[in-house]
């Protein structure tokens, strides 16, 4: 008797357990595809003829993929050098945030001093103020100190930016290298510099290596500044954005999914990261 | 024996002591720069705001900003945006994160894909947006299919502003879900497993385990994540630029209209300071209701 309705028991949580799993699944994969179809959409209008964004009703599986957009795009004055801007100003923010933000971060994550709260604080709140407010000032800055429309200005502004979280990120890395080892190695005869260069740097490097991939990310996506502060010399986004008035339409979808394309990448080699870069700040 | 504990114990106190200069070297690279260019040029851009060309106090820059056409119409529409874009995407980071914290097999490729748009910038996302929504684009095509319109609709059109509007919040929903999402997963993982298995124990269903037992705890967190999102939409750009153009102007617009084709530097700096005075107003009235501990803030 008791065993019957057990086993019932049994069935009916089975049947439960599947209902939750599917509906659990169908949840998902319908946000998985909120999120995945617009990414593929605008690939299928940059893979497609020029003559094909003006068609309508379009077709909305890749039977008919060209280059054609693409090589459109690519081959338009001012694109290539533009994206040469793009990862000059990248590269140039990765090597000022790290060379300013890791002495920093690791100070925060090894010394108790006075103003250490202070200060972490004010990194903190610095991340607050809107990018309007310091790229104006700075542009009539930068004219007058012969800054205005050169790469190295768009560095300078960027590394601003990534700054804050490359000190918070690299205070969490340090943190999380044992200071034990670092002292040992002291205690075994090398100066505290060999110290950290022979052990607590390697040990850092992997998450080092998610603070400059956010540097790039975030510098390879900032239009405000960019826009502001170049005429010339643009950097990519900066070159959609001044020609989005009188650049046809294909040229935009192609530039879109150009400035999509490293997304794809550099999320998937900081996905251990994610908490640290983007989650609450430690 | 007494020779080497002897020997063992100058080692922690020259490190102290040598430790006492060192950090504040560490920091004086990073705390100079951000002076320069983040303190330095807010007070800049205040005083920028506020002079005219001969130097004397003025407020005429905000005057001018006060009286352009699209002043009434940038504030009401940045404040639409953020009505309607922070629910929403409050709603869908809430259901990711939870779907991921239930480890389900298979959770770490579904986090992989909901983290994407976290590298996609605002220019990019109005543009993905601007192929489905354009009038010979995706969505019209999709609807038309299924037999749902008969004919295209213009969403982008100045005719249809409030279609306008719906296409900004779609797209901005679409990009920066992800953030809420990494900061609410962030908080979720924090709460103790005991938690939900007590509430089954009790007899919750999963709805009410939910609502009673883990937004409370996810307190914290939710706050951080409104207020990240409140303080960003107030510089929302690219996005609108991309889809709308100037047919609907917002607060970042009309800074960057100001100053790079009206080439008015000190009008620009006003819409900037009203940008920044509104952010702090509402990070205050923030702090006020919810009581957010100082280090939370800046999440």
């Amino acid at each position: 008797m008791s065993a019957v309705a057990d086993r019932a028991g049994r069935r009916s949580l089975g049947r439960q357990v599947l209902i939750d799993r599917t509906l659990l699944y169908t949840v998902a994969v319908i946000l998985a595809l909120w999120t995945l179809v617009p990414i593929y959409l605008i690939a299928l209008a940059a893979f497609s003829e020029r003559s094909a964004v003006f068609e309508y009703p379009k077709t909305v599986l890749p039977t008919r993929f060209s280059t054609e957009t693409m090589a459109f795009f690519v081959g338009s004055s001012g694109v290539l050098s533009s994206v040469k801007n793009s990862v000059i100003v990248a590269l140039g923010t990765i090597v000022v945030a790290l060379a300013l933000g890791a002495p920093a971060g690791y100070a925060l994550s090894r010394f108790r001093f006075p103003g250490r709260d202070g200060f972490q604080l004010a990194v903190l709140s610095s991340k607050m103020f809107p990018i309007a407010i310091l790229a104006i000032p700075l542009a009539v800055t930068f004219i007058d100190l012969g800054l205005y429309d050169k790469l190295l200005g768009v560095i300078i502004v960027h590394s601003a930016m990534v700054l804050p979280f490359v000190i918070i990120v690299t205070a969490g890395v340090f943190a999380s290298v044992s200071r034990e080892l670092e002292e040992a190695a002291q205690t075994l005869g090398t100066s505290r510099l060999g110290a950290f260069v022979r052990v607590a740097l390697p040990l850092a490097l992997p998450g080092m290596a998610a603070a400059a991939i956010f540097a790039f990310v975030t510098s390879w996506n900032e239009v405000f500044a960019a826009t502001i502060l170049t005429l010339r010399e643009r950097t990519l986004p900066a070159l959609v954005v001044a020609s989005l008035n009188q650049s046809p339409i294909y040229f935009k979808f192609a530039g879109g999914f150009f400035l999509i394309i490293p997304s794809l990448f550099f999320i998937w080699f900081m996905r251990k990261y994610l908490f640290n870069l983007w989650g609450p700040g430690r | 024996m007494a020779v080497r504990a002897g020997r063992a114990l100058p080692f922690p106190a020259r490190i102290a002591r040598s430790d006492a200069a060192l950090p504040l070297g560490l920091l004086a690279p990073s705390i100079i720069y951000l002076s320069l260019l983040i303190l330095v040029p807010v007070v800049q851009a205040l005083l920028l705001s506020m002079q005219a060309e001969n130097g004397a106090f003025s407020l005429e820059h905000y005057d001018r900003m006060v009286h352009d056409q699209a002043f009434v119409e940038s504030l009401t529409n940045t404040a639409k945006l953020l009505i309607l874009i922070v629910p929403i995407q409050l709603t869908l980071a809430l259901a990711m994160a939870l779907l991921i914290n239930s480890r389900f097999p298979g959770h770490g490729i579904f986090l992989y894909i909901y983290a994407i748009p976290l590298a996609i910038s605002d220019l990019a996302a109005g543009i993905v947006w601007l192929s489905i929504f354009t009038e010979n684009g995706y969505m019209n095509t999709i609807l038309q299919g299924l037999g749902l319109i008969k004919e295209p609709i213009a969403y982008l059109s100045y005719e249809n502003l409030h279609l306008v509007l719906m296409t900004i919040v779609v797209a901005e929903s679409w990009r920066a879900t992800a953030i809420v999402m990494v900061i609410l997963l962030a908080g979720l993982q924090l709460i103790p497993r005991d938690y939900f298995e007590a509430a089954e124990l009790f007899g919750a269903g999963r709805w009410k385990r939910t609502m009673l037992v883990v937004l409370p705890l996810l307190r914290p967190s939710l706050q951080s994540a409104l207020i990240i999102r409140t303080i960003f939409a107030f510089q929302t750009f690219a996005v609108v630029l991309a889809l709308a153009g100037r047919q609907f102007p917002v607060l970042a617009y009309e800074a960057y209209d100001s100053y790079a084709n009206l080439f008015n530097p000190r009008v620009a700096a006003a819409w900037a300071g009203l940008i920044l005075v509104l952010t702090l107003i509402v990070v205050v009235f923030y702090l006020r209701i919810f009581r957010v501990r100082e280090s939370e803030m800046a999440r």
